[in-house]
């Protein structure tokens, strides 16, 4: 069976929540009814009928024709199936997933990711800032799971990651993996000044270096280790070029020494 | 005993009477194959019989480098024991003793299931809080620093209840070095069946056992009915032509596993012939009211 097609009409004239339109909430729900659904939004009330013209399939795989900087929310608290958007999306999209997989063919907002649990998130442009991190007031980011961008992330990803694993193929803004509390980040290019700031355990692995690093790390040598193998093993089938950074001696910087120092930070041996 | 004849060996019309067990499995790499084996003959040793070692351990197979959770050569490691607790028992000090103390070492679990041993998990400690743990999927992984570097742990294994302990093949010959050669045809092709193990030395006993003994608080003592040198004894098995005894015993993870490697020892022996190998071949039972698991060798035979 084909996927569920969602057509964009027109370009959202305001900012659109379309937490609904995730599998797991559409499942044996008809055309019409998934048309009636209305979307939160600021001014204006709007239908999912509104906005897209639908083409019935598969409510386990939904498709979005079409992106938005102004879609939010984007395969919120997703529990199983697949979405995947052709574009665009804006802040949170994949927040608190817990299953299944999202694929944005665009850019993606800030939080992508945020909170979670579970389930692959695909970026093929670039990610905004706090990748995967946790909105004001909660206490951890990204529980689980695997975050991959295709191109750069912003400022603070991975900012409180409590467990999984963020992939960065581009580069990444500055403070990446600020806070965390374990959780494994891995960037191809290059990373913004002070990664790993605060961290108190986890993993940091940095292809391209950093623009400077923190002096509260400390530096361990250089070293071949089994766990990076590991860990390449895990991470070839979605980037290889990232798995590729394991299979090479890496410096080890333990840190961040401001707070428990459990952290580490790895970038190639030169 | 009657008896089969197959290419000129006596088979005895008899069964193997086998036991269930508890069981895991574990894969231990290392940076080269030799380092690999020895960390796992190091956790094997003193694995012989559940009667006085606590755990029946032994190699499985080479693991290669392309099926290794780290992509370097590994061995695969079966143990098995009477229970739960003694299995966990003797999983955490073989692998804390053995495993962790050797070069390069790292450990990982080698059987699936819901049901699952601390392997990591119980050996984390020794990391004095400098451990790391790391979750990759659906697998969760303890890095413990060592002097050589990391010592990597899966932290945990699985247990299967479904485990058979006991199958065996008593070898019989005119001569020691006959039945040895016809053993050792057995333990070799028995080597190359999955998921089973020959716990004894080199996979061979010499010393037998029956159940009880004269002496109080002697769970087993020798099994004089295939003593050679007591054949004149009232209570001997053993023919006129008969010189010398070996047994192999054979635990696996699944009945089948058991029933399979007794069927390639079986075989392996016949097809060496009397001349050179085992004049005849029997089995050790207790009259079929202690273990569930029976391999008549009628059944097995080629």
């Amino acid at each position: 069976m084909s996927a569920f097609v969602f057509t964009l009409r027109d370009e959202p004239a305001q900012r659109l929540d379309l937490a609904p339109l995730v599998p797991q909430r559409l499942k044996g729900l008809r055309e019409a009814d998934i048309a009636a659904i209305a979307l939160n939004t600021t001014r204006e009330r709007v239908t999912v009928g509104d906005v897209f013209a639908l083409r019935p399939g598969d409510s386990a795989q939904l498709r979005f024709e079409g992106g938005s900087a102004r879609f939010d929310r984007v395969g919120a608290e997703m529990a199983e199936g697949e979405i995947a958007v052709d574009g665009a999306v804006g802040a949170q999209a994949g927040r608190l997933m817990h299953g299944g997989r999202l694929t944005i063919g665009g850019d993606a907002g800030p939080w992508a990711g945020s909170g979670m649990r579970n389930g692959v998130v695909e970026i093929k442009g670039d990610a905004g800032d706090r990748l995967g991190g946790p909105l004001a007031g909660e206490t951890a980011g990204m529980r689980g799971g695997v975050l991959i961008v295709r191109g750069n992330a912003g400022e603070r990803a991975g900012d409180r990651l409590r467990r999984g694993t963020i992939l960065i193929d581009g580069a990444a803004g500055s403070c990446l993996g600020s806070r965390m509390i374990a959780g494994t980040v891995i960037v191809g290019g290059a990373a913004g000044a002070l990664p790993g700031y605060l961290m108190a355990r986890g993993s940091l692995v940095l292809g391209g270096g950093a623009a400077a690093l923190s002096p509260t790390f400390a530096d361990c040598g250089v070293h071949d280790l089994v766990a990076n193998a590991l860990l390449a093993g895990f991470v070839r089938p979605f980037s290889r070029d990232l798995a590729a950074i394991l299979t090479c001696p890496l410096r080890r910087l333990l840190g961040d020494m401001a707070v428990i120092g459990r952290g580490e930070i790895f970038y190639p041996a030169r | 005993m009657p008896h089969l004849t197959a290419n000129g060996i006596r088979i005895d019309d008899t069964f193997a009477e086998a036991f269930g067990m508890r069981a895991t499995a574990l894969t231990v790499t290392a940076s080269t194959l030799r380092w690999a084996r020895q960390a796992a003959v190091t956790m094997t040793g003193y694995g012989t019989s559940v009667i006085g070692c606590g755990a029946e351990a032994g190699i499985d197979c080479d693991v290669p480098s392309s099926d290794t959770p780290d992509g370097r050569p590994g061995v695969r490691v079966l143990l098995f024991s009477t229970s739960t607790a003694e299995l966990q028992k003797q999983l955490q000090g073989r692998v804390g003793q053995c495993v962790l103390t050797s070069p390069g070492s790292a450990c990982y679990a080698g059987l699936d299931g819901a049901e699952r041993l601390k392997l990591g998990n119980a050996l984390r400690f020794f990391g004095d809080g400098f451990q790391v743990a790391k979750r990759l999927g659906d697998k969760r992984y303890w890095r413990i620093p060592v002097m050589d570097g990391e010592f990597v742990c899966e932290a945990t294994t699985g247990l299967t209840k479904a485990a058979v302990g006991g199958g065996n093949l008593i070898v019989m010959g005119a001569r020691s070095e006959t039945t040895l050669a016809a053993a050792e045809a057995a333990v070799a092709a028995i080597d190359a069946v999955p998921d089973a193990i020959m716990p004894f030395p080199g996979g061979i006993a010499r010393s037998g056992s029956k159940v009880g003994a004269k002496y109080k608080g002697m769970i087993a003592s020798t099994n004089d009915a295939y003593c050679p040198t007591l054949k004149g004894s009232g209570r001997s098995a053993l023919d006129a032509d008969i010189g010398a005894v070996l047994e192999i015993v054979i635990d696996g993870l699944t009945p089948d596993a058991v029933a399979n490697a007794m069927r390639a020892g079986l075989a392996a022996i016949v097809a060496l012939g009397p001349e050179r190998g085992a004049l005849r071949v029997g089995a050790g039972n207790y009259g079929g009211k202690l273990g569930p698991h029976h391999y008549h060798l009628k059944d097995l035979l080629p």
